[in-house]
């Protein structure tokens, strides 16, 4: 296993710790940052891979692609923590509220 | 009561679920070939003509270009949305001891000195608008947590000016270099590299306003 | 590096909402002047490509070309789509213009909101390239849910926070699908990607991470849970926008995917026959709780995960019998599409005259608003499938395309689901007509606002008289393929 497959299998276990965080816990937050966990890992894939050129400079576009996809981690973040303290304001509970309850 | 999350039997499939998904995702990564360029020669071949020196900015303002427009519309949008959702957190009145006040004197002007240098850099090496927003907006994430306020006067269209002046620019110029290169986003080439450098310190400026801006929570001044 | 020329038309449906989002932004007491401007453009620019069109055009941004640059396509299938989001758009947007004039506060987040929306969703209609569609993806998403949020309740903010979990979860599933096909094949466009993709695991893996994201995000059952909450809490113009457009948008990603680059490799008849089951099971599933509901927004948003399963039916069709069966999918998409911004734009003139949407205390709404409730009963009419409306047509192409494939299963369902539609519909106009214990606020409506609905509704009923035109328009370029 070359060194660029072992990164890239650590970002899919990033992306598998992420999910299942997401899936299991109910705060909030938790399910916020198990989201930013598997963006990461999904980023890691992407860059490590881009090492596999035979010899010469790693392959620029997926890099690109990823400096793409942090801003829009880092939006997407920042739009659900906002939405989290909305939701705590109206509902006390930092939580999804269950759907049948209306 | 505090937020408990699923039942142990729930957990556990859960798991099993994704360590089946985990090993499998992992033996198709081991059948990659182990050896692959990927569009890097491409780049190679195209980075004369550019406008740039450095691949991923290449790929980021000029090849991919228009991926990168519709990325600071995300950030943008993201930005519309916290606004719509909220107004700004009010701040405390807390004053800030000494050290805290003295912080931001030293660090901000040599934060601002980092952004112009990584945006200059980035036509070169790695560096570039991203980098540079976001040390701009480190900085004013900094300077709001020691204390210092947005001016009343600047919370109105002059901020929402600066909000979108990066994607602004950068759709002007897209559509600008059409009647001379016959398709969106086509820089002619003698001013590829001057055009790139203009949408990148917008953007960069944009960005940073951006991420102090998300950092307020919400609309500055506004009333719910 | 110059092209050759092709027309800037589709360029300007992605630019015109953009620059507009700008605009009313910065200028935010004529946000809805402006908004409304760019939805006429747009909808005028959009009718300009439908009539120029006459083979499928390559864009190359920038002038690079795939694979190091960025293509947009348009062909019959994204002029459909196209001319889907520029008809309900313009619908919404004189809708909203009345919708948000009492509410300034809500109108100024509404407008940048919804022209950033529109231009995701041309940005995807166009484009041609897995990566960028992910761009455009995540700028419908975030739109959409910062939209779905604007109503501030308690519903609509929990509503809009597990769609937001749901939207990223299933582009993050999408992007890894992404990143494999790229380092796999060396190329994020969609054309290349198809000449070059062989049938080996890695694609397989693709295949599976992009269907369950696109799935998660179209709300195919047992996907749906987020879709109900979300869109029945949303102030009216956004659930007539979310229902109608957003939805379809991720399903159109699918078909994409599918068309182009999987279903050449046969990955086999268990994907299509499970995708059509879960289809089914959503026709089901999703008219008995419409039918369940006591108010009048989550019935019409149950009823969207009905509609939608339908679309689904097309995989196991479509392996059948061809192209016909692609054909009547988008037939029900374009048709649910006006028809569902139909209803909820009635239920919102509904919820604005009376301060309610509960079904049994819909006090003789005929009477007081007879527009809205024609416009609810003349879309009713397409989304149960009688004639003359699209709804119609496209279920009769969808049961001949099971007859030919003598697959009957699929006739049992298209029947019941439309059964269903009638049952669900018919309670909701037999309340409109009966007197209710409860009386009413009686706010006035105004009149842009139930004659945008009825428009819409009168829509449906001429998809089902211009068929022939429409089906030369989707089959521009050859979407479909040639098939079996």
């Amino acid at each position: 296993m070359s060194v660029a497959v072992l990164y890239a299998v650590t970002g899919l276990g990033l992306f598998s710790l992420g999910l299942y965080a997401l899936i299991v816990r109910a705060h909030l937050l938790r399910k916020i940052l198990a989201l930013n966990i598997m963006g990461s890992g999904v980023f890691l894939v992407l860059t490590a891979l881009a090492r596999r050129a035979p010899d010469g400079p790693p392959d620029p576009v997926p890099h690109a692609m990823v400096i793409t996809g942090i801003v829009v981690a880092v939006a997407a973040t920042a739009l659900a923590l906002v939405l989290l303290r909305r939701v705590v304001e109206t509902t006390g509970q930092p939580r999804l509220p269950d759907p049948d309850s209306e | 009561m505090t937020p408990r999350g699923a039942a142990p039997w729930l957990r556990f499939s859960v798991a099993l679920l994704l360590v089946g998904m985990f090993a499998a995702l992992a033996w198709v990564l081991l059948g990659l070939p182990p050896r692959s360029a990927g569009l890097q020669p491409q780049v190679a071949a195209q980075m004369a003509v550019s406008g740039v020196d450095h691949p991923v900015t290449a790929v980021l303002l000029n090849f991919r270009g228009y991926d990168t427009l519709l990325e600071m519309a995300v950030l943008l949008l993201a930005c519309l949305g916290v606004w719509s959702l909220s107004p700004a957190v009010p701040p405390t009145d807390e004053t800030p001891g000494a050290m805290l006040a003295a912080l931001p004197r030293q660090l901000v002007p040599l934060m601002v000195l980092m952004a112009g240098y990584l945006l200059w850099r980035g036509a070169t090496g790695p560096g570039g608008a991203f980098q540079a927003g976001a040390v701009l907006g480190a900085a004013g994430v900094l300077l709001l947590l020691t204390g210092w306020r947005l001016p009343v006067r600047w919370q109105g269209w002059r901020l929402r000016l600066l909000l979108i002046a990066g994607v602004g620019m950068f759709v002007l110029v897209a559509l600008a270099v059409v009647p001379a290169s016959g398709v969106l986003l086509g820089y002619p080439l003698p001013v590829a590299g001057t055009l790139i450098l203009l949408i990148e310190a917008l953007a960069g400026l944009s960005i940073g306003v951006t991420l102090m801006a998300l950092f307020l929570g919400g609309e500055p001044g506004a009333s719910r | 590096m110059a092209a050759e020329h092709v027309s800037l038309l589709p360029v300007l449906l992605i630019f015109l909402p953009l620059i507009g989002a700008l605009l009313s932004f910065v200028f935010r007491r004529r946000a809805a002047g402006l908004g409304i401007a760019t939805a006429v453009a747009v909808f005028v620019i959009a009718i300009a490509l439908a009539f120029s069109l006459t083979r499928p055009q390559r864009y190359p941004v920038g002038g690079w070309g795939a694979p190091l640059g960025i293509d947009l396509v348009v062909d019959g299938l994204s002029l459909i789509m196209l001319l889907m989001s520029a008809t309900v758009g313009l619908g919404v947007s004189l809708y909203a213009g009345g919708y948000f004039h009492a509410r300034p506060q809500l109108a100024r987040a509404f407008w940048p909101l919804w022209l950033g929306l529109w231009t995701a969703l041309n940005g995807l209609f166009l484009a041609a390239d897995i990566f960028n569609l992910y761009v455009t993806l995540e700028l419908l998403g975030l739109s959409a849910v910062a939209l779905a949020a604007l109503g501030g309740s308690a519903a609509a903010l929990g509503g809009a926070m597990r769609y937001l979990l749901v939207s990223l979860l299933g582009s993050l599933l999408y992007l890894l699908g992404v990143a494999l096909l790229y380092h796999a094949f060396g190329s994020v466009d969609i054309a290349l990607l198809g000449e070059r993709a062989s049938a080996q695991p890695v694609t397989l893996a693709a295949l599976v991470l992009m269907t369950v994201g696109l799935i998660l995000k179209t709300a195919l059952f047992p996907f749906h849970f987020w879709l109900p909450p979300a869109h029945a809490s949303a102030s009216s113009p956004v659930s007539a926008l979310l229902s109608a457009l957003v939805v379809k948008a991720s399903f159109y990603i699918l078909l994409r995917l599918w068309l182009e680059i999987f279903e050449p490799l046969n990955p086999g008849r268990g994907v299509t026959e499970l995708l059509g089951l879960l289809g089914a099971l959503a026709v089901l599933w999703g008219s008995l709780q419409a039918l369940r509901q006591t108010r009048l927004k989550l019935l019409i948003a149950y009823s969207t995960v009905a509609q939608l399963g339908y679309l689904f039916l097309g995989f196991p069709l479509a392996a059948a019998v061809g192209p016909a069966a692609w054909q009547a999918v988008i037939y029900l998409a374009l048709s649910h599409a006006l028809a569902k911004a139909a209803l909820f734009m009635a239920a919102g003139n509904i919820v604005l005259f009376g301060g309610h949407d509960r079904i049994a205390d819909l006090d003789r709404v005929v009477q007081r608003l007879p527009l809205s409730l024609a416009a609810f009963a003349i879309a009713g009419i397409s989304l149960m499938g009688l004639p003359p409306s699209g709804g119609f047509i496209g279920k009769w192409l969808l049961l001949e395309a099971a007859i030919e494939a003598g697959q009957w299963w699929w006739v049992v369902i298209i029947l019941i689901g439309g059964m269903l539609a009638a049952a669900y519909l018919f309670k909701v106009i037999g309340f409109a007509f009966t007197r209710a214990p409860v009386s009413h606020e009686a706010n006035a409506v105004p009149p842009v606002m139930e004659w945008t609905a009825l428009v819409l509704a009168v829509g449906t009923v001429l998809l089902g008289l211009w068929v022939s035109p429409l089906l030369a328009w989707l089959a521009t370029g050859n979407p479909f393929g040639v098939g079996p």
